[in-house]
């Protein structure tokens, strides 16, 4: 379980990136929804917490492979391997990823 | 329509089977392509593969159970060598003729060469054999590299080829490396990137000749068939930019050689990856007078029948200042020319390029071209972007056989060298003012910024050097025809 800040400090449409092995992205959405997921587009090399947010989905800032937040799956070409997700947890007023493969669950 | 065939087997031909098969076509689905391998991603190739950090397996740009869906009949490393319009048939070199109702092409473009370049030692980088024997030459210890063209490929080359840790030298032509895609303020930034990269740039001088051991007889075939591939484009059509005064393979007969024809001052502007235009031509036998395959060759010097190929090694680069510069390895990227040798006396017209409409239709209406080898609505990019583009709408109109949709992008393009990962996007033009909107573009560390181009009040282009957000922000405003685009705020 890592914390990522405050959430108040992540406002809606915003993200954030975690600088874990490897780097998670962390999502606030329009919607006042939390993700997280793996911040590597599988496509090549560009962080998704870069990329545009509409709704679930979040458009790699290289290519624009699009990417569902809640399944990690992409919606488009060019990447065509899913991305991990991760839990996202708030406690106290602090953001929480729990990396996936911590959990045993890793893809 | 019963049978299309995809002349192309890369990115851009693999987008237009896709959209075949999404579009609903249901027919027999010819692909052909005259590489042996499986349609993969170039980009790479200039970046990571070269230094390593990505394999053979992730250039893939499909795997087998994507091309088991297409349900396409796949004729690799066989080369399409014409197109018989009246019989709607496409010829293959081994002799076969596919008979189709419609066509698209996805040629692509060639990497610009030099007469003599056969001498063992120098590269060029467009296709993955290309870049497997550099890469392989690359891990044989240091070595001094001399890079012709500080062009995008010429650029990330060098910047690759610096992190392996070998000794590079950078030659552009021009005053400053990408003049014409970045104007003059973010043209000088980027030559600043050479400097920060440890790589020498040595501008505003040509190539006068290639230098190598071996025979003196590699001279007359070298020129011979650089003649007849076109050297006209590779000084003036170069997307680098890179002047060349005459080159030849062998010491010996340098100086016969430049004398014979002359040194061609040649200007050029150019688009991005490519898309040049020939301005000028000067010096009745330069390297502009000997045109294309089917021109005349510009002398009796360079009309030598195929004679034996430069057999020796490289050892240097010659320069129009005098100057000789040792190498090693000397990679060329003075930009691409567009394949379309094989639809000669196709009726087809051409002109660097095929010409299509702004729906990427050709005179035919069976026959639509994309990617690199399409002049689309009057212009050729030369983008990974454009060719993944320009198939959704090619298709859409071949199949309602005239033009229903027309392609509406602006156009972008990304590079990374030293670290530093470029992005562009927009139609500049020359008189356009920068605008630093965000981080310092003259910082010694970099640290990135974000440059908009603006032409009377209106917003026309944006760079950005390691600012992807913001960038996608402006590009996408760009997209929705915002003229006047927001700056976007230092927070974001
Ligand atoms: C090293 C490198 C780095 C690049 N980096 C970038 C970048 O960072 N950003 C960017 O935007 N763009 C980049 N590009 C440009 C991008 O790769 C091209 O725009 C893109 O590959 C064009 O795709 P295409 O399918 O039109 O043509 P191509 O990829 O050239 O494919 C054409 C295919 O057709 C085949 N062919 C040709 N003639 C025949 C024939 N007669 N019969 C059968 N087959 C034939 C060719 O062998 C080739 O396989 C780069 C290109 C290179 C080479
Ligand atoms: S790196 Fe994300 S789409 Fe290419």
């Amino acid at each position: 379980m890592i914390p990522v800040c405050r959430l108040e400090d992540l406002p809606e449409g915003e993200s954030v990136r975690v600088e874990t092995t490897p780097p998670v992205g962390v999502f606030h959405t329009e919607d006042g929804e939390l993700y997280a997921i793996d911040d590597t587009c599988t496509h090549q090399d560009a962080s998704l917490s870069e990329g545009w947010l509409e709704g679930c989905l979040i458009e790699c800032p290289l290519h624009a492979a699009s990417f569902d937040l809640r399944t990690g799956r992409p919606t488009c070409l060019p990447a065509r391997r899913a991305v991990r997700t991760h839990r996202v947890t708030v406690d106290d007023g602090i953001i929480h990823v729990h990396l996936a493969a911590e959990e045993g669950s890793a893809a | 329509m019963r049978t299309v065939t995809i002349v192309g087997a890369s990115l851009s031909g693999l987008y237009a089977a896709r959209e075949l098969r999404a579009q609903g076509f249901e027919g027999r689905l010819v692909i052909v392509g005259d590489e042996a391998h499986r349609p993969y991603d170039r980009p790479p190739l200039s970046k990571d593969f070269l230094t390593g950090r990505t394999d053979e397996t992730q250039l893939a740009l499909t795997d087998p159970e994507e091309t088991a869906d297409l349900q396409a009949e796949w004729l690799l490393g066989i080369r399409a060598r014409g197109l018989d319009p009246r019989t709607r048939t496409v010829l293959l070199d081994d002799g076969r003729a596919v008979p189709t109702d419609g066509l698209v092409i996805a040629t692509g473009a060639s990497a610009r060469r030099l007469p003599g370049d056969h001498l063992t030692g120098i590269h060029t980088l467009r296709t993955l054999d290309d870049a497997r024997a550099l890469r392989e030459e690359l891990t044989r210890g240091p070595r001094r590299v001399v890079v012709i063209g500080a062009g995008f490929i010429g650029a990330e080359t060098a910047s690759s080829c610096a992190a392996l840790g070998h000794r590079v030298t950078v030659i552009e032509a021009a005053p400053l490396p990408l003049l014409p895609q970045l104007g003059p303020e973010m043209a000088a930034v980027c030559a600043e990137l050479h400097r920060r990269g440890g790589v020498e740039l040595i501008t505003g001088t040509g190539v006068a000749a290639l230098r190598g051991t071996g025979a003196v007889m590699a001279v007359t075939g070298a020129l011979g068939e650089g003649a007849v591939t076109g050297v006209a484009g590779a000084c003036g059509a170069a997307g680098a930019m890179t002047g060349v005064a005459g080159a030849c393979g062998a010491a010996g007969a340098v100086t016969g050689v430049a004398g014979a024809l002359g040194a061609g001052a040649v200007t050029g502007v150019a688009e991005p990856y490519g898309e040049g235009v020939v301005t000028g031509v000067a010096g009745s036998h330069g390297w502009g007078a000997v045109t294309g395959a089917a021109g005349p060759p510009g002398s009796s010097a360079v009309a030598g029948s195929a004679g034996p190929r430069g057999s020796g090694t490289v050892t240097g680069v010659a320069l129009t200042d005098g100057r000789t510069l040792p190498a090693d390895i000397v990679i060329i990227g003075i930009g691409a020319t567009p394949n379309t040798g094989w639809l000669t006396g196709s009726t087809l017209a051409l002109h660097d390029g095929v010409l299509c409409d702004d729906g990427c239709v050709t005179s035919l209406p069976q026959v639509v071209a994309v990617g690199d080898v399409a002049r689309v609505g009057g212009s050729r990019a030369e983008h990974w972007t454009s060719a993944t583009e320009q198939p959704r709408v090619a298709v859409a109109n071949l199949l309602a056989g005239r033009t229903v949709e027309t392609v509406c992008s602006v156009p972008y393009f990304w590079s990374d060298q030293y670290g530093a990962r470029i992005q562009f996007a927009g139609r500049r033009q020359d008189g356009d003012t920068v605008r630093i909107v965000e981080g310092d573009a003259t910082a010694p560390d970099g640290g990135g910024f974000l440059a908009l181009y603006e032409r009377e009040g209106c917003t026309t282009a944006v760079l950005a050097v390691d600012r992807p957000r913001p960038f996608l922000r402006v590009r996408r405003e760009l997209a929705r025809g915002v003229g006047n685009v927001r700056a976007p705020s230092q927070s974001s």
